[in-house]
C-alpha cells in the first residue's frame, strides 16, 4: 500500500467514524427520545405535555440541524488535515 | 372586493413574479445559470433545495394529518427532516465528487451495467409517478377551493396549469425563481401561524406559542386540546402511541427516502465544492424547518379553532346549528371536502368520535347518532385562516404560497421524469444516435403520459395528500437509497447484487403497497381492507418501506458475495469519490 492510499484510508476512516457517532445522536433524539424512551421522559413537562412530544415535534429538528453543521465543520477540518481538501 | 377576487390577485402576482423574475435571470446572463451553477452559493442553493423539497404535502397536507393524529402524525416531521442528516453524511458530498448528473448514471456507471441503469430508470419512474398523484390530490384541493369549483374539477384544473408549467422548461432549472418561490411560500405559512398564535396565546412566535398558556383559559394550550378532544371521545392529542414498531420504521422511511429522492439528489451535483455539498444540506435543512417547526403549532392550533367553532359553548353544551354555519363552512361545502349529514335530525352539526365505545353512552345520552361533519384533513391548513377569521389577504396570501408548493415541486418530478426516459432510458440505452429533436419529443410525451396517469389515479388517491406522498418515500427507501449508499461505502457490492437488491426491494415494497392500496392504485381493487388487523406484524404500507430496505441491503450483499468482485477501476472509482479532491467543476442542468 502507498502512503497516499494509507492516508485516503485513513481519512476514510475518520470519516465513518464521525459518521457514526453523528448517527447515533441522530437517533437517540428521534428514535431514542422522542419515540421509544419518551415514557422515561414523560416525567419531564413542557408546556402542557412532556419531553418526549417536545423532540418528536420540535427538538429532533433543532438537533438534526446541529448535527449537519458539526459534520461539515468537522469535514473540513479532516479534509485539511489528511490534505485532501479541493 | 370578494375573496374570490383577492385571491385571484395573489395568486397572479405570484406567477407573474416567478415570470419577471425567469426573464430577468435570462436577459442577465444565460451562461451563469446554465453553466455550473457555479456562481450558487451553498444558502441561495438550499433555499432553492427547500423550494423543491416543500410539496403540497408539506404545506397542505401535514398540518392537517398532524391535527387529526396529534403525537402519532410526529413521523412526518421527524423523517421529513432527519433525511437529510443522512443525505448530507451519506450520499451528498460523494455523488457531488462523482460528477455526473442523474441518479441512473451513477448507479449505471458505478455497477458498470446497463441492467443497473434500466433497474434504477424504472425505479425512479415509479416513485415520481407515486409522489405526482400525492402532488395533484394537494393541488386539487388548493385550486377547487379558490376557484370555488367541485374537487374533481380543480384536479384536472391543476394538471393543466402543472403540464404548463413544467413544459415550459426552463423555469423549473433557474434557481431564483425556486428562491422567490420559497420566499413566497415561507410567509403564506407562517403569516397566518403568527396571527392564529397571538390569538390564542398572545406569543408571536407559534413554535413557542404552542407550549405556552391558552389565553382565554389560562392552562396550557396543549391541555386544553387534550381536554377538548377527550370530552368528544377522541384520544388525547398527546397521547403516546402503542405500535411503537410501525412508528419507527414510518420515520426511518420517511428518512431513507428522503434520502433517496432523484429530485433533491441532483440538487448536490450543481453546488461548486464537495465541501458546499455538505453545507448546502445543512442551509437546505434550515429553510425546510422554518415550516416543519411551525406546522405542528398549526396543527394544534387549527384543531383546537376548529372544536371551538363547532362547539362554541364548549363540547358539553349543544353544537354550533347548521343555519348558523361560519363562511367558510358554506365555501368549502361547494368543494364537497366537507360534507354534513343531519343524523339524528336537530339541525345541529355534532362532529365527535363515533369509534370510540367508550363514548358511546355519552353520545347516546345527548341524543347523538353518528358523527355528522365531515372534514377532509387536507383542507385544514387552507381553512385555518378562515376558522381564525383572518382578514381576507391573508388568505389570498395561503392560495399562493399552496400553489406555489404544488407546482414547483410537481414540475420538478416530472423534469425528472421526463430525463429518466429521454436521457437515461432512450439516449443512453436503447438509441444513442437519437436527434436532440427527437429526445426532446420523447421528454414531453412522457410528461404527458405521467400527469394523465397521475389526474386520472389522483381523482380518488390511495390517501391524503402527505400519505400518498409517504408512499412515494417508502419506495425510494427500498430502492434508490440502499443502491447509492452501497456504491459508495462498499467495494464489493457488484452489478448483480445492486441489481438484485434494487429489483427486490422494489417488488416486496410496491406488492405490500398495492395489497392494502389497490393494485397500481386502481380504486376498489386492494385485496385486504387497509386496517391495523390485516398488516403484516403491525407494519402498515406507509411503514414497509424501511422492511424493503433491510430486504434490498441483504440480497444486495448476499448475491454480491456469491459472485465475483467488481473489476479494479470500479474499487478505484469508489476511493475516488471517497476523497474531495480532485472533484471537477460543477456540471450544469
Amino acid at each position: 500500500m502507498t502512503s497516499d492510499q494509507a492516508n485516503a484510508a485513513a481519512y476514510w476512516k475518520a470519516n465513518v467514524r464521525l459518521i457514526t457517532w453523528s448517527l447515533i445522536v441522530w437517533a437517540l433524539v428521534s428514535y431514542g427520545f422522542a419515540i421509544l424512551l419518551r415514557p422515561m421522559l414523560a416525567g419531564i413537562s413542557v408546556g402542557g405535555t412532556d419531553l418526549g412530544f417536545w423532540f418528536a415535534q420540535q427538538g429532533s429538528i433543532i438537533t438534526f440541524i446541529g448535527i449537519i453543521f458539526f459534520y461539515a465543520w468537522k469535514m473540513n477540518k479532516l479534509d485539511k488535515q489528511f490534505g485532501v481538501e479541493e | 372586493m370578494s375573496q374570490f377576487v383577492i385571491n385571484m390577485l395573489f395568486v397572479g402576482a405570484s406567477f407573474a413574479l416567478y415570470f419577471g423574475i425567469a426573464v430577468w435571470a435570462r436577459a442577465g446572463s444565460t451562461k451563469e445559470f446554465y453553466v455550473a451553477g457555479g456562481g450558487v452559493h451553498p444558502v441561495t442553493n438550499g433555499m432553492a433545495t427547500a423550494a423543491d423539497w416543500m410539496s403540497a404535502a408539506s404545506f397542505i397536507s401535514m398540518a392537517g394529518l398532524i391535527a387529526a393524529g396529534g403525537y402519532a402524525n410526529s413521523t412526518f416531521l421527524m423523517g421529513w427532516t432527519g433525511g437529510y442528516v443522512l443525505l448530507a453524511m451519506l450520499l451528498a458530498p460523494y455523488l457531488r465528487k462523482f460528477g455526473k448528473f442523474t441518479v441512473p448514471d451513477f448507479i449505471g456507471d458505478r455497477f458498470y451495467s446497463n441492467g443497473a441503469r434500466l433497474a434504477a430508470v424504472v425505479c425512479l419512474i415509479i416513485i415520481c409517478v407515486t409522489y405526482v398523484i400525492g402532488q395533484m390530490a394537494g393541488a386539487g384541493v388548493a385550486f377547487s377551493r379558490f376557484l370555488e369549483v367541485s374537487n374533481s374539477t380543480g384536479i384536472w384544473i391543476a394538471a393543466g396549469v402543472v403540464f404548463c408549467y413544467a413544459v415550459f422548461g426552463g423555469m423549473k432549472g433557474i434557481t431564483y425563481t425556486q428562491v422567490a418561490q420559497y420566499v413566497v411560500l415561507i410567509i403564506a405559512y407562517t403569516i397566518p401561524a403568527v396571527f392564529i398564535s397571538l390569538q390564542l396565546t398572545g406569543n408571536p412566535i407559534p413554535m413557542f406559542g404552542m407550549f405556552s398558556e391558552h389565553t382565554e383559559s389560562g392552562v396550557p394550550l396543549l391541555q386544553k386540546l387534550n381536554e377538548v378532544v377527550a370530552g368528544l371521545g377522541f384520544t388525547d392529542y398527546t397521547a403516546d402511541v402503542t405500535n411503537k414498531l410501525n412508528m419507527v420504521l414510518f420515520t426511518m422511511s420517511l428518512m431513507i427516502g428522503t434520502a433517496g429522492l432523484p429530485h433533491v439528489i441532483i440538487r448536490f451535483f450543481t453546488v461548486p465544492k464537495v465541501a458546499d455539498a455538505r453545507w448546502s444540506a445543512g442551509w437546505t435543512l434550515i429553510f425546510i424547518a422554518l415550516l416543519y417547526l411551525t406546522a405542528p403549532a398549526v396543527a394544534s392550533m387549527a384543531r383546537l379553532n376548529l372544536m371551538t367553532t363547532i362547539y362554541p359553548q364548549g363540547v358539553e353544551a349543544p353544537a354550533l346549528a347548521y343555519e348558523e354555519r361560519p363562511e367558510w363552512v358554506k365555501n368549502w361545502e361547494k368543494t364537497g371536502l366537507i360534507t354534513w349529514e343531519d343524523k339524528n335530525s336537530d339541525g345541529r352539526v355534532q362532529l365527535y368520535n363515533d369509534a370510540a365505545p367508550a363514548f358511546t353512552p355519552t353520545a347516546e345520552t345527548r341524543g347523538w347518532k353518528g358523527n355528522e361533519l365531515t372534514v377532509n384533513n387536507d383542507i385544514l391548513v387552507l381553512a385555518n385562516p378562515e376558522i381564525a377569521n383572518l382578514p381576507g389577504w391573508v388568505i389570498g396570501l395561503i392560495a399562493a404560497g399552496a400553489i406555489a408548493a404544488a407546482l414547483s415541486t410537481a414540475a420538478g418530478l416530472l423534469l425528472a421524469i421526463s430525463s429518466a426516459v429521454s436521457h437515461d432510458l432512450i439516449k443512453t440505452l436503447i438509441n444513442p444516435k437519437i436527434s436532440e429533436k427527437n429526445e426532446m419529443r420523447a421528454a414531453r410525451i412522457s410528461m404527458a403520459i405521467a400527469i394523465l396517469l397521475a389526474t386520472w389515479l389522483g381523482l380518488n388517491p390511495p390517501g391524503f395528500a402527505a400519505q400518498v406522498v409517504a408512499l412515494a418515500f417508502g419506495i425510494a427507501a427500498a430502492t434508490l437509497f440502499p443502491a447509492l449508499m452501497m456504491g459508495i461505502f462498499s467495494k464489493r457490492v457488484n452489478d448483480k447484487g445492486a441489481i438484485a437488491g434494487m429489483l427486490v426491494g422494489l417488488v416486496f415494497t410496491v406488492v405490500y403497497i398495492f395489497l392494502y392500496l389497490g393494485w397500481f392504485f386502481i380504486p376498489g381493487t386492494a385485496t385486504f381492507a387497509n386496517t391495523p388487523d390485516n398488516w403484516m406484524f403491525g407494519i402498515s404500507p406507509l411503514s414497509i418501506g424501511t422492511v424493503g430496505a433491510v430486504i434490498n441491503f441483504a440480497v444486495a450483499y448476499a448475491v454480491s458475495l456469491a459472485t465475483v468482485a467488481p473489476p479494479k477501476e470500479i474499487q478505484e472509482l469508489v476511493e475516488s469519490v471517497r476523497t474531495p479532491k480532485g472533484a471537477g467543476g460543477a456540471l450544469s442542468h
